[in-house]
């Protein structure tokens, strides 16, 4: 069966051990996460950690999520709709430029992109692009011929569009309803 | 006022009116125990032989009083020591804060003596647990520990200290339970909707649709699980099963949850389930499950379970709903509220020709006799007998366990101590010993098998030391009964490594530590028996002959549709 893809925005308290709690979970209960991006907030002590996961349907992934509302340092759980949210990715990739023609690909390319060019050094330029999976994976196949030196990137972040936030109590108490009569 | 943080954590166990502590000293806990000295007066200390004993010990205390357990060891080994007992605590959702030290502050991460990272090893076994590095955040935590081990869905947490703050003073203001919640971490904790520590209120929407359930329902069926147990819902469940007269299954968690002689029971389910049990699950129309998780032991095959019927779920933990098997109708709530508010709704029915199919199938299973040993229904018979009916029942585990639970009655919460979920042979000595401390004028029974015995005896040295009457009933069949029954029937008759030979005599092991024993190959034999260990008041094995092939039935193999019996009788 096709497993798809969730994110998944995951509040919690800003304490020593609290990425291993949540991560250490997914695991536990047989899930590869295949992207995490964790930091802190507007509000003191609280960080968000951003998951994305695959999961067989929707069934599975409202059971994880009530997995991760149990510890006890998770203030909130959001499973985010995928077509009603923002999701974004920061890449960072080292390309290796054999001469000035070649740089100046590079750099078209990244224009085209609307990536930046965050370092340039005489035999190699460094770009960071921001975006979502198809965009980044695009320019990586495009940059993979000039030879890519290193990588890094960010995992994806997420936020929904609009006005709704994460607290809102109403939209975790239809999630918490899930299940009735599903057959 | 300042103190010390041992002394600290004293004050807070009086908070929790904590009387007991199951635990074994060593070099880094050693500030606790010299504070325990001056405390001896307000909490009894019970020294097991090894941690792992404690940790069951604790676990057993818990479940037999309904309040929290609590368990001590030392750093590095003593810690490691305690994880099958938490495992244990955590799968059958038992209070227990176990409290551990650790190293120094200067010596973390350096590999010290004795040093291991406990709150890592046991993150994915409790609730939650704890480093605590300061003094000053001791009360604080504690009391946030109780509260979590006892809260919703109760389950083990444990505090690790660090050996520093046992020794630093740090301000103590004494505080009563009551007021707990208003304050310090479990007053942040609290404040947030998803932990507010308090059991979610059933929706009344919810209750009156499955009020209309069971009004169009005529072949209902129950399930009693461990939920109504650690809800102590025992008396509530029997007024709605009488109400609406129907017929309840009960799983290995749930013996005591529903009085094991009223008429309406079909006796255990799933693997080991009686007939009428697996039948009445395969034709009912309309299950409903009381705290119960459908474990793979009961759904062995979630598919094909209960094909015919609307599936309902009664449970406090919302991410239990559909875990296992997918329901048509849940209830979140805590067992006891959910029943008060069905009972104050439900009509009486009755289901006399559904209930007459269902108990045209047996309820037990008979044994066949044989002259030079016992069978199981012999010595279970005889206890039912023999033995008051509030008698504390602690299993280990394997086929003793399934016959203890398949012939004994049990009538409350509490009764029956077993290992259910996490299945630890070993569990039953530690556990029956949590009993007998916190049950002094209750017969105590050690219902074991000789390879679980194994696991565990040296806790016959506690047993000795503390001078607890606990009654032994050893099913001596000299193999891993459970073990070889799948070797026989599933593994081709490989009979690898589970047979355990005859080379220990347990009446002299008996001796050797100070109790008695006696070996019996017969029902009178093994009364006579009973009836001394019960009036000896002190420990006692009685070592009860077993053929070798004896099984446990009806078997339904794993995954397997649970009306497909690989053996019957």
């Amino acid at each position: 069966m096709e497993k798809k893809r969730y994110t998944l925005a995951i509040m919690v308290d800003n304490e020593s051990g609290v990425l291993s709690r949540v991560s250490s979970l997914f695991s536990r209960k047989g899930y590869n996460i295949e992207s995490i991006a964790a930091g802190t907030l507007e509000t003191p002590n609280v960080t968000r950690i951003t998951i994305e996961v695959l999961a067989d349907d929707d069934n599975q992934i409202n059971l994880l999520c009530n997995q991760v509302r149990k510890l006890f340092p998770v203030h909130s759980v959001k499973l985010l709709n995928s077509s009603q949210s923002i999701r974004r990715e920061l890449v960072l990739i080292k390309v290796k430029t054999e001469n000035s023609e070649e740089r100046n690909e590079i750099i078209q390319i990244s224009n085209i992109f609307r990536a930046s060019i965050v370092d340039v050094a005489t035999n190699s330029l460094t770009i960071a692009i921001i975006g979502e999976e198809e965009k980044t994976e695009a320019i990586i196949n495009l940059l993979q011929k000039h030879g890519i030196l290193e990588m890094g990137r960010t995992g994806i972040l997420a936020l929904e569009r609009g006005a709704f936030t994460l607290d809102e109590d109403t939209k975790v108490r239809g999630e918490f309803d899930y299940g009735k009569n599903v057959r | 006022m300042k103190m010390t943080g041992a002394k600290i954590v004293m004050e807070c166990l009086l908070e929790q009116q904590v009387d007991t502590v199951f635990g074994y000293p060593g070099g880094t806990i050693l500030n606790l125990y010299d504070e325990l000295y001056n405390y001896s007066d307000k909490i009894r200390h019970i020294r097991t032989a090894h941690e792992q004993g404690a940790s069951h010990a604790a676990d057993g205390y818990a479940r037999s009083t309904g309040k929290v357990g609590v368990c001590f060891a030392t750093s590095g080994p003593g810690a490691t020591n305690l994880v099958t007992g938490i495992a244990t605590a955590y799968m059958d959702s038992s209070p227990v804060v176990f409290i551990t030290c650790n190293v120094g502050k200067g010596l973390i991460g350096k590999d010290a003596f004795q040093e291991v990272d406990i709150t890592g090893i046991t993150m994915p076994i409790t609730k939650t647990n704890y480093i605590v590095k300061r003094a000053e955040d001791l009360a604080d935590v504690i009391r946030e520990a109780f509260a979590i081990a006892r809260s919703g869905r109760p389950g083990p947490v444990l505090i690790d200290i660090l050996k520093n703050a046992t020794a630093e003073e740090a301000e103590y203001v004494p505080m009563k339970r009551s007021y707990h919640h208003l304050e310090g971490r479990l007053g942040a904790l609290i404040s947030r909707a998803s932990h507010n520590m308090k059991a979610p209120e059933p929706e009344l929407a919810d209750i009156e649709k499955l009020v209309d359930m069971i009004e169009y329902s005529e072949k209902p069926l129950l399930i009693c699980g461990g939920g109504v147990v650690r809800s102590q819902a025992h008396m509530e469940f029997e007024e709605f099963a009488n109400r609406i007269d129907s017929p309840v299954a009960v799983t290995v968690m749930g013996g005591g949850g529903f009085h094991g002689r009223n008429a309406l029971t079909t006796g255990m389910i799933g693997m080991h389930g009686s007939q009428a049990s697996n039948m009445a699950v395969d034709n009912c129309d309309l299950l409903i499950a009381f705290g119960c998780r459908f474990s793979d032991r009961v759904a062995l095959d979630p598919t094909s379970f209960a094909k015919q019927a609307k599936i309902v779920q009664v449970d406090i933990d919302r991410s239990e709903i559909n875990k296992n098997v997918v329901t048509d109708h849940h209830i979140i709530g805590d067992a006891r509220r959910v029943l008060d508010m069905l009972n104050e709704r439900i009509t009486p029915k009755s289901h006399r020709e559904w209930k007459e199919y269902v108990f045209s199938f047996p309820t037990q299973t008979d044994y066949v006799l044989a002259s030079e040993t016992l069978n199981p229904r012999q010595i279970t018979d005889s206890i039912d007998r023999l033995c008051p009916r509030d008698v504390i029942v602690a299993t280990d585990v394997g086929q003793h366990q399934m016959w203890t639970i398949q012939h004994l009655h049990y009538s409350y919460p509490g009764q029956l101590l077993t290992s259910g979920g996490f299945g630890a042979m070993g569990f039953g000595l530690g556990a029956a010993i949590g009993a007998k401390v916190s049950h002094p004028d209750k017969i105590v029974l050690h219902m074991t098998g000789d390879g679980s015995f194994r696991m565990n005896l040296n806790e016959l040295h506690t047993v000795a030391t503390y001078n607890l009457p606990i009654i032994t009933i050893l099913f001596d069949n000299h193999t891993l009964g459970m073990v070889r029954q799948w070797q026989t029937l599933i593994y081709d008759q490989h009979y690898m490594a589970t047979d355990i030979g005859a080379e220990v005599d347990y009446i002299k092991l008996a001796e050797a530590y100070g109790l008695s024993g006696r070996r019996v190959t017969n029902q009178a034999d093994f009364e006579e028996a009973l009836k001394e260990a019960m009036a000896c008041g002190r420990g006692y094995i009685i070592d009860c002959v077993l053929d070798i092939d004896e099984k446990v039935k009806p078997m339904v193999n794993n995954g397997a549709p649970i009306t497909k019996f690989l053996i019957l009788d």
